[in-house]
């Protein structure tokens, strides 16, 4: 099915589960297409493992439209790959080169374990957003358009935080792992409606307990995570979640 | 009973703690430089010695210099716990990394960079504050002050001195050209008109600052400053 000129060295990070080390493993694929997705390069490579008797890469990937946050591939020192705003699905050979050498690598985090080559465990993600992520009021049946009055600017922010697709680029680009993109972003998109006023403050503090108990590291400021983010969560919802954690903290007098 | 809860040990209340005791040592930075700067009278010291002189007997400053203390303390393990527990987030290591594609390189150095100015610190104390508040300095000057200058001078004549200095300043520039701004970050100070004036007020103060201190031992040397 290989159609193309591109002649390529992959390094892979092959790990057979949690519990073992891994290591880098070197790879020749021949007459890539340039028109071929990362995925699809990498559909091209298990197919050849598979018919040589090989264990295929495991990767993760779901919708290949950039917008699941499933793919998750760590790709020469950056998430996703080289090119901005898009996710490793939406990445095209062409911003390679024939020739290239590839280190594909996992994200790397105490609180994203790897569970077999470049597939981890991103359950983490799953348990602080349950810690208060939602809103507990019934919403009841569709609203008239603009029964609830939102400024446009304030719905406009609301929904470009809640563009967020968790696939964790964030943490594994940010030089302490910290997840403080992710979280902010989940704080903000709720924190900017007026059904996510009632919890706003302990939503933030346990989202934020849970981050820290995850095991995530502590947010240093590099901006890396904006810079990287498929989605271009901005930094001001980190600034949000830092503003609505210290009110609740040092302002409110219910304490969680 | 309602309490703090988990406020200071949480990542938050931990960047906190680093944001504050940092904006606060960058305000001691230019009451310092300040005072610091009236050597370029060059006088012989006469109203260096008058400021420093102040600086070590008004009861305001004093009570402040424990405050200080307490602050670059609380910085320097802060700073270095959250170091530790950073590098502990991230137990397998990536084998290759491009920082330099998302982020800038003294941002990612704040640990290492506060380490430069850590070993200047001690060398800085026991330069200066150790021999002023405890073994005594040894001279007065011609109005009868306690002649720090004069140590100054006799400090400055060593090549290695300088230059020491001079890294430690540069270090301080780059780690005041992340701190500044990334504290208002971290208090939650971000602000689409406040910002871009934070940031840019950071830049200027980080260089500035850096190199009037570094100018310092480097005039006394060259023989500028007598």
């Amino acid at each position: 099915m290989s159609t193309g000129n591109m002649n390529l060295t992959l390094k892979i990070w092959r790990q057979k589960n949690s519990k073992t080390n891994g290591k880098l493993v070197d790879y020749k694929l021949s007459e890539i297409s340039p028109d071929m997705s990362f995925l699809e390069m990498f559909d091209v490579l298990n197919e050849e493992l598979i018919s040589k008797g090989d264990e295929p890469v495991v990767f993760d990937h779901d919708c290949r439209e950039g917008i699941c946050g499933a793919c998750s591939m760590y790709i020469n020192g950056r998430p996703h790959g080289p090119k901005e705003g898009v996710t490793t699905c939406q990445l095209h050979m062409r911003s390679f080169k024939d020739g290239d050498t590839i280190v594909v690598e996992p994200w790397r985090a105490k609180a994203f374990p790897v569970i077999k080559d470049l597939t981890v465990d991103r359950t983490a993600f799953d348990r602080v957003i349950a810690a208060g992520g939602f809103i507990s009021v019934n919403t009841g049946n569709a609203q008239d358009a603009n029964s609830l009055p939102i400024p446009k600017v304030q719905a406009d922010s609301a929904f470009e935080a809640a563009a967020c697709i968790g696939c964790g680029a964030c943490v594994a680009t940010c030089k302490n792992a910290s997840a403080m993109l992710f979280v902010s972003a989940k704080v903000s998109q709720l924190a900017q409606l007026p059904q996510g006023q009632p919890e706003r403050y302990r939503r933030v503090q346990s989202m934020v307990a849970q981050m820290d108990a995850e095991g995530f590291g502590n947010c240093t400021n590099t901006g890396a995570c904006e810079a990287e983010c498929p989605k271009g969560i901005s930094l001001e919802n980190i600034a949000r979640m830092n503003r609505d954690f210290l009110s609740a903290k040092f302002v409110s007098e219910e304490s969680i | 009973m309602a309490s703090f809860g988990n406020a200071f040990s949480s990542s938050i209340g931990k960047k906190l703690i680093m944001g504050i005791t940092g904006l606060f040592l960058i305000s001691f930075l230019a009451v310092h430089c300040f005072i610091n700067l009236l050597i370029f009278v060059n006088d012989g010291g006469l109203t260096f010695n008058v400021g420093a002189h102040f600086m070590a007997t008004n009861w305001l400053i004093r009570a402040m210099e424990v405050v200080l203390m307490a602050g670059l303390l609380a910085h320097i393990i802060q700073g270095l716990r959250l170091v530790f527990q950073n590098q502990a987030a991230r137990p397998v290591k990536y084998a290759v990394v491009d920082g330099a594609a998302n982020s800038k390189w003294y941002s990612r150095s704040m640990g290492l960079l506060g380490t430069i100015l850590l070993i200047f610190l001690i060398v800085h104390l026991s330069d200066f504050w150790v021999v002023s508040r405890f073994t005594g300095i040894p001279t007065v000057d011609a109005a009868g002050h306690e002649n720090l200058f004069a140590v100054m001078v006799a400090r400055f004549q060593t090549l290695w001195v300088v230059i020491l200095y001079t890294l430690a300043m540069a270090s301080l520039c780059y780690h005041l050209l992340h701190g500044f701004a990334s504290a208002f970050q971290t208090l939650g100070w971000n602000h689409k008109k406040y910002t871009p004036i934070i940031k840019a007020v950071g830049v200027w103060y980080s260089i500035i600052i850096a190199i009037l201190f570094a100018i310092m031992p480097v005039a006394i040397y060259a023989g500028f400053i007598k």
